[in-house]
């Protein structure tokens, strides 16, 4: 029962709300899915504390979904560690967000939509991390995708927003065909699409060899690869990034909600609770290892020159992914989920403050137009510091510190665990990368923090005039969320990374590789390119401010043509226009006006037409009325010749 | 229940005597009478379709779903010469009659309003229309299947020619050089079989009986030939790439009502010849020519999609998709096992319900504005936010969400190729994307964005009407992707018997 209300609370929330929205006003419409959602989130913790702690387990079957030969599914609850923590994350953000947004969206006219879509897309992200089988997570994935389509979208009448609606949803969908294979490939292998009995077998199939696109592939590999397209896309890894950035079109909440806490780590999520599957998967492993260091590594490097706030934030968050991937890859599942933890919260800590920034500043998102606005907005200042603290992984070894410090380190202390193992080249990548990311993930945290707060103000001094913090059912979400970012990481390091002795994990993920002994550089190189990250940063912006205007303007140095590739993303948009949305446009045209029109129409029916009619101009009569009694007749006429064949054969 | 009651030929012959007695009465009456029946002839016609609704949810309850027979069987000689009247359903057929009943009297309701001239023949039209395709679900023999078959187009084409567009006379055209090439190959091949019965069983017990036919051993050879005739008729009745040009134009011409009766139920006769005489009459031939219905199904899809992709006219746009849905059912049927072919069972279903309600949310607005150009439109969701809502549900529907029923139909259909050939599921996977791109697309360009034509301003939401028709729709889509065993459980022993009786057939020859 606990779970069920967990699981259905918000979707009776969005259903009022969206529904009956008009009739029950605004207001209520706010107020019961908020409420709604708050149950969710306690009741998540007392399930937390029960699976986590109490190690209880359990499968709640709902009824059928699926049902045709073997290829089975219900609708299921399946509660284990990983799931439970998953719950934790996503109710407790997305209460916050709610209470957030009550201020946020004060002003907007679709307030019972928005409130009634944030529900919505909370309810399908709790079945996907509930499923117990690959079809009901496809059904959360997907439900996910679509809330996020509305969200983006959600200002309609921008054309922006409304591109990069479809943009997600399209990339997306790109990702989900390689998870759509893979369930298919999970059904054909396995014979079931129910998690626990393909784990179960798969020891058996692990030598199995099968046939893919014409190439022979290992079973197990094919199917790990196909979910992690999967996985690449939802998560906005490298390649499948693209829409990402341009979600931040939606309005900000909902930013820190679905692009940045929850939806994206599904992707983290999927590979976590398939674990038994790369565990078995080595080659794929390290693809993921490599394509989350790269992402890592690359969307950092894009972060150090957005001058847009929340476009820095979300390259954060897609650099951040490529940390859990790369962990899940080395096998390091428990640091992987771990980062994802304390990131939900300090992401989302980030992203809000941003949107009390951008609120503030009358929906000014170009850093270049604000500065030393820390004295207008105090309470979110120091907010925002809190969260760059967790995020770059302030501490000190031996001590602790901020969240991100535990959670991250954790993650490049694995790395640097499995490369040292040896045979383990992507480890060994995936260490450097993540430590130079670690370096820049400090640079643009506090590049943006300086731009933003520190200097001269540099915007429309009017704007300046009616400045003022955030009200308060803005700033206590904010607060509730530092505490989290501050304790996270020192509260539950312990459960999450020393298993063995605790049980956390029960039998959620496959068994841990243990405690390492590192050597002191390692334990210290993070902070310390964390620490080189923000001198870097104090110097160019408030020591000598100007400094990136100088490289930009060098235009004929390496410099400025480095920065401008930065700055338009390598430049990853442009080339998929040019290809393979142009290609789209034109292969549609030439399928329709050459291939249909031009050949098919003018050997087919237009062709037979014009030939009838140079027989006999009589046809030129060709109206309506006589078309029918043609028809009429041709018919009577089978039907006679029917009916004489059939008298002559009975004799 | 039915015990002794012809329930098919009651539910099937209904309609066209409610046709009959509505012209008759009409003929009879003096000139201001006329207009008095034509007024009620709406009236007459929904009373007479929910009638038939009413019975065809009765016989699906009483339905026994544990066996693979024929049921409700009626036999009563007709032509001689083994030619009887012959009907009965089974967990194929049975619910295309219900997809049939469920469909009319929502046409009958949109059209009352929409139809601005000669209601009763349009009525009228409608009732027999809903006879003749009753009638192909029921039929077990064959000249009586031929009958029901063809004469489908004929209020078909009259519903395009009187009610249609200013191009009627094209699309009617080309709808029929299509139509007529594949029905007389067709036609040809039945008398085939029908003498080759007489061969195989002695002249006096030659048959058009489905049942029996079905249970002949046709040689190799003849099966090649006899599939292909067959094939000839049901690929342009899907429509199956590359004889799909005549559907777009169809559409675009056609009425509301009619454009959701052709992509409702007109395009399923096609699916559904496949599976009650291609697969059990030549099942060697269907192995044999199955890769090529593969190819034909994956270039349909990716091709047709991303033509949609590209149309300016909305109703075009969604013709065009509808074969690349169609294209997901064939891949199905010839995947030729139990996934496959109850995924194309459950897809035409669906695909009957989605696309029916599509062609009325573009009818909403035609209704309004006399036009089907997407760029005539443009945030119109500022006035018609429930319309916008319902519209976004069978958008969502139609690329395939997860728990609407049009995902159902495509998730079986790939599960059921890739077992066969990863390739052709891989390519299918691809109408995925291109489904979201043209879809959304869509949407875009006519709900979202800024309102710029100053005509749309003040555009009235969805009336009463309207929502009596959507509502229906909406439900159905939701429910059979969150339960689609309500259909699934139906089809399942039948389907398995289907698959049976071809394995033998195959391991026997």
């Amino acid at each position: 029962m606990l779970y069920k209300i967990i699981l259905f609370a918000p979707l009776v929330g969005a259903l009022i709300a969206g529904l009956l929205g008009r009739r029950i006003g605004d207001m209520t419409a706010q107020f019961v899915t908020t409420g709604l959602l708050l149950l969710s989130a306690v009741l998540s913790w007392f399930a937390f504390v029960q699976v986590g702690y109490g190690g209880e387990t359990q499968e709640i079957n709902l009824f059928r979904w699926m049902d045709v030969g073997d290829f089975k599914a219900n609708w299921a609850l399946k509660i284990d560690t990983l799931t439970a923590i998953m719950l934790v994350v996503i109710t407790t953000v997305s209460a916050l967000v709610h209470v957030y947004s009550w201020g946020y969206m004060k002003d907007d006219p679709g307030k019972a939509r928005f409130f009634s879509y944030l529900s919505y897309f909370t309810f399908a992200m709790l079945v996907l991390v509930t499923s117990n089988n690959v079809i009901q997570l496809f059904f959360g994935w997907e439900g996910v995708g679509v809330a996020s389509y509305l969200l983006i979208g959600f200002w309609y009448k921008k054309p922006s927003a409304n591109a990069a609606a479809i943009k997600a949803f399209v990339t997306n969908r790109v990702g989900d065909v390689g998870l759509a294979l893979g369930i298919m490939a999970i059904y054909l292998i396995f014979g079931s699409v129910h998690f626990d009995e393909v784990f179960s077998q798969i020891a058996d199939k692990k030598d199995l060899v099968v046939p893919f696109l014409g190439m022979q592939l290992g079973a197990i590999e094919l199917i790990a690869g196909l979910l992690f397209i999967g996985a690449m896309g939802k998560s906005a890894q490298f390649i499948l990034h693209v829409w990402l950035p341009d979600a931040m079109e939606g309005p900000t909440p909902v930013s820190a909600l679905i692009h940045a806490a929850t939806m994206v780590t599904a992707g983290v999520f999927l590979v976590c609770r398939a674990a038994p599957i790369y565990e078995a998967a080595p080659f794929v492993s390290g693809i993921v290892t490599i394509i989350g260091a790269f992402t890592a590594l690359f969307a950092a490097t894009i972060g150090l020159v957005q001058n847009d706030i929340k476009r820095v934030i979300a390259f954060s968050t897609c650099s951040q992914l490529g940390y859990m991937f790369f962990a899940a890859g080395i096998g390091a599942y428990d640091a992987a989920m771990f980062h994802l933890f304390p990131h939900a919260f300090f992401k989302a800590l980030l992203f809000l403050c941003a949107g009390s920034v951008i609120v503030a500043l009358h929906h000014e998102q170009d850093m270049r137009k604000m500065g030393g606005i820390y004295q207008l907005v105090p309470v979110t200042y120091i907010l925002m510091i809190i969260g760059t603290l967790a995020l770059t992984g302030v501490g000190i070894p031996g001590l602790g510190g901020f969240a991100g410090f535990y959670s991250k380190d954790a993650i490049i202390e694995a790395a640097y665990a499995a490369g040292a193992a040896g045979h383990n080249a992507p480890a060994v990548f995936a260490f450097w990368a993540g430590l130079a990311a670690a370096a820049m993930t400090s640079f643009y945290s506090w590049r943006l923090i300086f731009m933003t707060f520190h200097g001269k103000f540099r915007g429309d001094k009017e704007v300046l005039k009616h400045t003022h913090e955030s009200p308060f059912n803005m700033t206590i979400p904010l607060v509730i969320l530092a505490v989290g970012s501050v304790l996270a990481g020192v509260i539950f390091y312990d459960q999450f990374m020393l298993y063995k002795d605790t049980g956390f994990w029960g039998q959620a993920l496959p068994e841990g590789h243990g405690k390492h002994k590192f050597p002191l550089w390692v334990l210290w190189a993070p902070v310390a390119v964390t620490f080189a990250g923000f001198v870097l940063a104090w110097s160019m912006y408030i020591r000598a401010n100007g400094t990136e205007k100088r490289i930009a303007a060098g235009a004929n140095g390496g410099g400025g043509i480095f920065y401008k590739f930065l700055l338009n993303k390598w430049y990853i948009d442009e080339l998929y226009e040019a290809t393979i949305i142009r290609g789209a446009r034109k292969l549609g045209d030439l399928f329709w006006k050459i291939g249909d029109i031009k050949i098919i129409d003018r050997f087919g029916p237009d062709g037979f037409a014009a030939a009838a009619l140079a027989g006999g101009k009589k046809l030129s009569k060709l109206q309506s009325g006589y078309l029918f009694h043609y028809a009429f007749v041709m018919l009577l006429g089978l039907a006679g010749i029917i009916a004489y064949v059939s008298m002559k054969a009975a004799g | 229940m039915f015990k002794g009651v012809p329930i098919l030929t009651i539910i099937t012959f209904i309609p066209l005597l409610a046709a009959v007695c509505l012209m008759i009465l009409s003929r009879l009456a003096p000139a201001e009478g006329k207009a008095q029946i034509a007024k009620n002839a709406p009236r007459v016609a929904l009373v007479t379709t929910l009638a038939v609704l009413g019975l065809s949810l009765l016989l699906v309850l009483n339905f026994d779903t544990t066996t693979a027979d024929f049921q409700f069987v009626e036999n009563v000689a007709w032509l001689g010469g083994g030619i009887n009247y012959r009907m009965g359903v089974d967990g194929i057929s049975i619910l295309f009659i219900l997809l049939t009943a469920f469909l009319t009297p929502l046409c009958i309701i949109s059209s009352a309003k929409s139809v601005k001239s000669r209601m009763l023949e349009y009525m009228v039209a409608f009732l027999v229309l809903e006879t003749l395709m009753i009638g192909v679900f029921c039929a077990l023999d064959m000249v009586l299947f031929y009958i029901f078959f063809e004469g489908v187009l004929l209020p078909m084409f009259i519903i395009i020619g009187v009610w249609g567009g200013k191009d009627k006379v094209y699309a009617a055209y080309k709808f029929l050089i299509y139509t007529l090439l594949g029905s007389v190959l067709m036609l040809a091949a039945m008398l085939w079989l029908y003498y080759y019965s007489g061969q195989v069983l002695g002249a006096e017990n030659a048959t058009t009986n489905i049942v029996e036919l079905a249970k002949l051993d046709i040689p190799l050879g003849a099966q090649t030939w006899l599939w292909l005739a067959f094939f000839a008729s049901f690929a342009v009745k899907m429509p199956m790439w590359p004889v799909h040009t005549w559907l777009p134009d169809a559409h675009v011409q056609a009425p509301t009502a009619g454009s959701v009766i052709l992509a409702g139920i007109l395009l399923k006769l096609g699916g559904y010849g496949f599976l009650r005489f291609s697969l059990p009459f030549f099942p060697d031939a269907s192995q044999y020519f199955a890769p090529l219905i593969f190819w034909l199904s994956v270039i349909g899809i990716i091709y047709t999609s991303l033509v949609a992709y590209r149309q300016t006219d909305m109703k075009k746009l969604i013709a065009y998709s509808s074969v690349a849905h169609m294209g997901f059912v064939t891949m199905g049927i010839f995947a030729l096992n139990v996934q496959g072919l109850q995924g194309a069972l459950f897809q035409m279903i669906s695909h009957g319900i989605i696309s029916g309600a599509l062609f009325f949310a573009v009818g909403i607005i035609y209704d309004r504005m006399h036009t089907r150009e997407i760029a005539f439109y443009g945030g119109i969701v500022k006035y018609m936010p429930m319309y916008a809502a319902l519209f976004m549900l069978f958008t969502m529907a139609n690329v395939g969400l997860p728990g609407t029923s049009g995902f159902v139909g495509e998730i079986l259909t790939m599960v059921g190729a890739y077992q066969v050939n990863p390739w052709i599921a891989f390519g299918a996977a691809f109408g995925m994307i291109l489904s979201a791109v043209y879809a959304l697309h869509l949407y875009r360009e006519v709900v979202f964005g800024e309102v710029k034509n100053e005509k749309l301003e003040g555009i009235k939401d969805m009336s009463i009407r309207e929502i009596v028709i959507m509502a229906p729709l909406a439900i159905l889509t939701i429910l059979l992707g969150v339960y689609p065993s309500l259909i699934t459980d139906i089809t399942a022993v039948s389907v398995d018997a289907l698959l049976a009786d071809i394995n033998a057939k195959l391991a026997g020859g």
